[in-house]
């Protein structure tokens, strides 16, 4: 497997687009620190485009990948190698070279900033651990999706609707359903419904490690309450690994049965 | 050496193998035969396992190959298409091949015989159809397998390298080796193959040699008997 995985990561990282993505992240922290001048405020507007950009990202390398390599992955298949392992070694080749542009694109800049010195670090490493948990979890769901579909423009097709779903429709039905039905308690209700989407758990996690949480009213309290400690920490971090092992686990299940 | 029980597939409603039955001795060569959509590539594949049969078993060296993947080490497969990840260049893919199987392989000598020497450092993407083609022949050869299974190999290539081709077939054969192919190109056939597996409808139609074939539909020319088996078949 770690053979595969080194062939894909190196194959990944001489294209193109790994390099464009790197240097759009590497642009971007620069911009950002130095216009803004104020680490907390440029970790939020990261936050906001690395909560819709990862995903997005992540779904379109996946599935981009997956297509295009499938000559290759049939000459894989016929050597002595278990087929688990091909897909495995492809999918974390990908998630990690998707990883390395995150995390040295949005590095670099913060570092020679002088992040050391500034009390955002905490943050910022949080903001990394985020964008790399959607980096993980994008790639394996649209792998599942290519896995599941012969056709490569319908697999293009149900892997951004998909991305669409989670980044931008979930909020909008979650937010009708909260207006809908007001009347009653629905603390609960918008902590489980948080767990669902990969996306609003990591914002939420952000944005109240962030300490503006006050903004968010009284169901915000009840949030800070539960993600705030060390517990919510805990069971919001494991939900995100969740997020990457089921898609994983379902890719398994899959392949055993799958044509090539 | 290789026995197909009994083997079903069908994709959706389309029936491709119907309880098809097999046997296939050590040593000689194979050419797998019939008209498009006839199921040569399904049979391949189920023997590789890429593709799973719905019902039936597969022997190759006295062990069942379902869902097992250490006996691929003792064969070599050429795919129909080549294509390779575009930003590897040659000898790296050469390379990372040799890499995943535990065995000598002789790439250097193959190399030298299909003039692949100047594209070594090219990017895959960079090269024609009938060189990856060669590329292709360079990877399935180099390894020494007991089976060898071509799919199509002639695609492509200029009648240098399919004289080449032809000749590291008779080698391979000479040294015991089974190797099964599938082709449309009869004189291919003709010239290369000791035995003709004719499949039809999922099952196999005809097995024998090709002058038993010849006798038996009373044509000396391999094009015209081949025509004149499926015809009998719609009669």
């Amino acid at each position: 497997m770690l053979k595969i995985l080194k062939y894909s990561f190196y194959d990944l990282m001489r294209s193109r687009w790994s390099y464009v993505y790197f240097l759009f992240y590497l642009i971007l922290g620069f911009v950002l620190l130095f216009l803004n001048n104020d680490v907390d405020k440029a970790v939020i507007t990261l936050m906001n485009i690395i909560i819709v950009l990862t995903p997005l990202i992540g779904t379109i390398f996946g599935v981009m990948y997956y297509y295009d390599s499938k000559e290759f992955t049939e000459l894989l298949l016929a050597q002595p190698i278990n087929r688990k392992k091909i897909f495995m070694g492809q999918y974390l080749g990908i998630s990690i070279s998707l990883t390395l542009s995150l995390l040295l694109g949005l590095g670099i800049p913060f570092v020679l900033y002088g992040l050391f010195k500034s009390a955002a670090i905490f943050n910022f490493s949080l903001l990394l651990v985020v964008g790399s948990f959607l980096n993980f979890i994008f790639v394996a769901l649209s792998y599942n999706i290519a896995l599941s579909t012969e056709n490569k423009i319908k697999g293009f097709g149900y892997a951004i609707l998909m991305w669409l779903f989670l980044a931008v429709i979930y909020d909008g039905i979650f937010l009708i359903s909260l207006v809908l039905l007001n009347e009653y308690p629905l603390d609960k209700f918008s902590l489980v419904a948080t767990m669902f989407n990969p996306i609003d758990l990591s914002r939420i996690l952000i944005l109240l490690k962030l300490d503006i949480s006050a903004l968010l009213g009284y169901t915000g309290a009840v949030f800070r309450k539960f993600f705030g400690t060390n517990f919510g920490m805990l069971i919001s971090m494991g939900v995100l690994v969740l997020w990457v092992i089921l898609p994983v686990f379902r890719m398994n299940l899959k392949l055993r049965k799958k044509d090539f | 050496m290789i026995e197909f029980k009994n083997l079903h597939k069908q994709f959706g409603k389309l029936v491709v193998l119907d309880g098809l039955d097999l046997e296939i001795s050590k040593g000689g060569i194979f050419a797998i035969l019939g008209p498009n959509g006839s199921g040569k590539t399904t049979l391949i594949k189920c023997l590789l396992g890429m593709v799973i049969p719905n019902k039936g078993e597969i022997i190759f060296d006295k062990k069942s190959v379902l869902r097992q993947w250490e006996y691929r080490n003792n064969l070599n497969y050429l795919p129909q298409i080549a294509n390779f990840p575009p930003n590897l260049t040659v000898i790296e893919l050469i390379n990372m091949v040799k890499n995943l199987r535990p065995k000598g392989a002789n790439d250097e000598e193959l190399i030298e015989l299909f003039g692949l020497k100047n594209f070594l450092d090219k990017k895959l993407g960079n090269l024609s159809g009938g060189t990856k083609q060669k590329v292709n022949v360079v990877l399935t050869f180099m390894f020494d397998s007991e089976l060898i299974i071509l799919d199509e190999p002639t695609n492509g290539l200029d009648p240098i390298a399919l004289i080449h081709l032809k000749e590291i077939i008779q080698k391979e054969k000479d040294k015991g080796k089974t190797i099964l192919i599938t082709t449309h190109i009869m004189s291919f056939v003709d010239e290369v193959a000791d035995e003709i597996v004719f499949l039809l409808d999922g099952k196999i139609y005809f097995k024998g040699t090709i002058d038993t074939l010849k006798k038996q539909t009373n044509n000396d020319n391999l094009e015209h008997a081949i025509a004149n088996l499926i015809a009998k078949q719609d009669a």
